[in-house]
């Protein structure tokens, strides 16, 4: 009896610590389920730094921005979105919020929710491709 | 000093879960309104750019209006030193803080994003007239807790009286700031004067005194305990002297407006042409809310019960009615961009600005209040609120200038 | 008064200014009112961004502004002009004693006191150096407040969601927007929308420049002719001055 028990116990132990222990992996590996691929060569620092404080980066910044008139700065939710929007199989930029996409799927696995896309443009140019910036 | 015994409401009687029942059945159903609001946006409402605030701010800022002028029944108590008022007091602190909590809540969940109601703690624009309420609020809380809490507290006797002036101060500060949201608004016609001020707190008085003495009635019919005649009286009567000060400051914000330069366009529209508007003035203000109180207040015969609640819920209609028309009226009727010009626009320019208020915005104020009385029920079953009897003492006392009090078997 | 022929004659000429504009990159260099501000640097109280707007040149059938805000910001809206935003809008104006009706677009003023800086309890309403009113989105609570004190009618709330904004103009359901004065297009050198279309489709009623540089157009201009504000005696200090009114 005692004996089943301790076998039970620690089947359940093994089942969480590979679940556990493989879940970190896939996180830490090659990062989240298959974030699609960026345009550019690298991004506008290390990836370790964007992982880790990407959400600082803009919450800093968004004011600098809007508030004081600093364009062009090196994190831009703009630019964010010009790179890590990829493109459909008809040339069309996909939301960067989109199912799958960049930004969600990674937000998905972490369940993070954000606000930024009910107001900021999920594509490269917004509305219009014609739009100048 | 006479001492009081008090005692908490019997909960969990058939008429207990009744009232909690419905309560709560009003509050779930406000929030559901915040839902449907929040998840469609505002167009869902009658609220448009042109009325920017509507129904949802006329139940909060009666309720916040009437939050300062509920505890005015413990000042005359404690600051002013009558007798009769002295058990009510605490009753009046939590009926403050109640109205004041119900006000505030349907004011944020009104907001387009409450979510972020927080930020107003992390971002303060200090020479804003409405983080200076925010500031007025709070204190507001603390001190009405303050308060209670050296009524309920013998230990505390010795902070009673300084506490119960600063209370009475703040409140008519408090009072103050609200009547500015509107007194600040130079722009528009329907606001932007002095007057606004200490109108507010002559409604405050009377609308304060009025769910004050509905909620009182009640709880005293409900539960059985004796209320002496003389008090009654007092408090109809007094209900009287706040309405006919309501009134005065009324015509007095109506009269310097007409004699403002280019205001009496405005003048006209409410008082005279503003359809709705100028119905719920007359008829829901003045007559229902002020001329008919103030007969029931003043005429010879002693206050009964019945008149008093009936004085009372007059005065709350009429105050609803009163805020209307401030609120919406005020925003109905059009910019003047171009004084004495006639402009158009396609942006409803230069005309009188249609609101309907929608269900859900009603669903929401109605919200606001059973969050109110709410939270008096819950307080009064749980603590000691309420003086076992308001009898006893009442024979001796006769009530000042109203001539001799007739008892009825 | 005007007579139409000058106001035709004005509009060849300045359509011609625009047509050698676009073929001469130099002349927009020489007309340009603003250079892109260098990445990095913040907007500075050196200049003053105003609108100088000769309503004897606005025609009361032209809407070239409002369609050009419209497109530029991204306003298409819901067809529910109750609750749809708008940034700028033409107000027709008549005189009930003489008859007399003219137009002119009415957009956010940028006062220098603003009202609804004043009154905004988070500090979401705000002036960047440069005198430009904006409502940080990111601190909007979406109480409206501003919009009860602006006598302008100039700012919306978003009443709904939205979607298809543009890159540059973020714009979403529960907060309280308005005018930019395109400080996106300011910022890039570039005259506003509204403006932009004034020029090329209208009557080039309307002039942008930087009322704190004495050498500017528009600085020339008010310190030589008469212009005053839309409702001047609030004393809120607007950076959009009028002719004509
Ligand atoms: C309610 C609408 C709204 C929401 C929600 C919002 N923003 Fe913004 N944001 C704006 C507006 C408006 C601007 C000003 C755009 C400009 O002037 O270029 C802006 C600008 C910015 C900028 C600077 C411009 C750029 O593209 O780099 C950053 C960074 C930014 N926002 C980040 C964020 C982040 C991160 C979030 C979510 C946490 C967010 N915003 C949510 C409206 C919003
Ligand atoms: C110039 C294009 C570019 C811009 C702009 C850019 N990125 Fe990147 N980003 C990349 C590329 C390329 C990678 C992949 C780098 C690598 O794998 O070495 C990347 C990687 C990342 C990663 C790590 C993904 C992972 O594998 O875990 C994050 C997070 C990220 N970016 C977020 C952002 C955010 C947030 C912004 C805006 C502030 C931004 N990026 C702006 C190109 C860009
Ligand atoms: C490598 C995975 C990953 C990717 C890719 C990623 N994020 Fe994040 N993001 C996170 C995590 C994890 C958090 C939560 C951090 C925390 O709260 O400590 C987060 C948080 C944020 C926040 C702050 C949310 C809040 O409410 O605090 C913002 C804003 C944000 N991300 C924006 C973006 C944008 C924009 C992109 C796409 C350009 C992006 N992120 C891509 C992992 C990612």
């Amino acid at each position: 009896m005692m004996r089943r028990l301790g076998a039970i116990g620690s089947l359940l132990a093994a089942v969480l610590v590979v679940t556990v222990l493989g879940s970190w992996a896939a996180w830490a590996a090659d990062g989240r389920p298959d974030l699609p691929k960026p345009k550019g060569e690298q991004c506008i620092d290390t990836v370790d730094n964007m992982r880790r404080g990407h959400f600082d980066m803009l919450e800093h910044q968004r004011s600098l921005t809007l508030r004081q008139g600093i364009r062009g700065a090196k994190v831009s939710l703009k630019e964010c979105v010009a790179c890590h929007a990829a493109e459909g199989a008809d040339g069309k930029p996909i939301p960067v919020n989109a199912p799958g996409q960049f930004c969600q799927s990674c937000h998905a696995y972490g369940a993070v929710s954000i606000d930024c896309f009910e107001c900021h443009a999920t594509t490269p140019k917004g509305a219009d491709a014609s739009a100048q910036r | 000093m006479i001492k009081h015994e008090y005692s908490e409401l019997q909960p969990m009687t058939p008429s207990w879960l009744a009232l909690v029942g419905v309560l709560g059945v009003l509050i779930l159903a406000a929030f559901g309104a915040v839902w449907y609001m929040e998840h469609n946006g505002h167009w869902v409402t009658g609220m448009t750019n042109q009325v920017v605030w509507g129904t949802p701010h006329v139940f909060a800022v009666f309720l916040i209006v009437a939050a300062s002028g509920a505890l005015n029944v413990a000042s005359i108590g404690s600051v002013f030193g009558r007798e009769l008022y002295k058990p009510l007091g605490r009753l009046s602190g939590l009926l403050a803080l109640a109205l004041l909590a119900g006000g505030l809540a349907v004011l944020v969940l009104d907001l387009g994003r409450p979510d972020r109601a927080m930020v107003m703690i992390a971002h303060w624009n200090l020479r804003s007239v409405f983080s200076l309420n925010v500031v007025l609020y709070s204190g507001m809380f603390s001190l009405i807790a303050l308060y209670l809490w050296t009524m309920m507290d013998w230990t505390m006797k010795a902070y009673y009286k300084p506490v119960a002036v600063a209370a009475f101060l703040w409140r008519l500060l408090l009072t103050t700031g609200t009547g500015s949201i509107f007194g600040f608004l130079i722009a528009r016609d329907g606001y932007g004067s002095a007057v606004m001020a200490p109108e507010f707190i002559a409604m405050s008085f009377a609308f304060g005194l009025a769910v004050f003495n509905l909620v009182l009635l009640g709880f005293y019919a409900g539960s059985g305990r004796p209320i002496s005649h003389a008090l009654i009286h007092r408090l109809g009567s007094r209900l009287g002297l706040f309405v006919a000060a309501d009134l005065y400051f009324v015509a007095m914000q109506h009269i310097t407006s007409l004699y403002w330069g280019g205001r009496a366009a405005f003048e006209t529209f409410i008082l005279t042409s503003g359809g709705v508007y100028t119905l719920l003035f007359w008829v829901g203000q003045i007559v229902l809310g002020g001329l008919i109180p103030l007969w029931l207040g003043f005429c010879p015969r002693p206050m009964e019960r019945g008149r008093v609640r009936i004085a009372s819920a007059l005065v709350i209609l009429g105050g609803l009615a009163q805020m209307y028309v401030l609120i919406v009226g005020g925003q109905a009727f059009p910019l003047q961009l171009f004084p004495g010009m006639e402009v158009s626009s396609a942006f409803a320019d230069g005309q009188f600005h249609a609101y309907t208020p929608s269900l859900p915005e009603v669903v929401l104020g109605l919200g606001g209040f059973a969050i109110a009385l709410m939270i008096v029920v819950l307080g009064c079953s749980f603590l000691r609120f309420l003086p076992v009897s308001l009898d006893h003492h009442g024979e001796h006392i006769t009530p000042c200038g109203c001539g001799p009090i007739h008892h009825h078997k | 008064m005007t007579c139409p022929n000058t106001n035709k004659d004005r509009r060849q000429f300045l359509a011609g200014v625009a047509a050698t504009a676009v073929l001469a990159p130099g002349v927009v260099l020489l007309t340009a009112p603003a250079s892109a501000r260098a990445p990095g640097e913040p907007a500075t109280s050196a200049n003053r961004w105003g609108l100088l707007i000769d309503t004897t040149l606005c025609k009361s059938d032209c809407t070239a502004c409002v369609g050009a805000c419209v497109k530029e910001m991204g306003l298409e809206g819901h067809d529910r002009p109750r609750t749809d935003a708008q940034y700028i809008r033409k107000v027709t104006v008549s005189d009930p004693e003489t008859g007399h009706s003219h137009t002119l677009p009415v957009m956010c003023q940028h006062c220098a006191k603003a009202a609804c800086i004043e009154v905004c309890p988070t500090g979401a309403s705000m002036r960047r150096a440069d005198g430009i009113v904006l409502v940080d989105r990111h601190i909007c609570i979406g109480c409206r407040y501003c919009m009860m004190a602006c006598p302008y009618k100039a700012r919306s709330f978003t009443h709904e969601e939205q979607d298809n904004q543009k890159s540059y103009l973020p714009r979403g359901k529960g907060c309280v927007e308005a005018c930019t004065l395109c400080a996106h297009r300011i910022d890039d050198g570039r005259e506003p929308a509204c403006v932009e279309a004034c020029v090329t489709e209208g009557q080039g009623a309307m002039l942008f420049g930087d009322l704190a540089d004495p050498a500017s157009k528009i600085a020339q201009r008010v310190a030589k002719e008469a212009s005053s504000r839309i409702r001047a005696d609030l004393g809120l200090e607007p950076a959009v001055r009028y002719q004509g009114i």
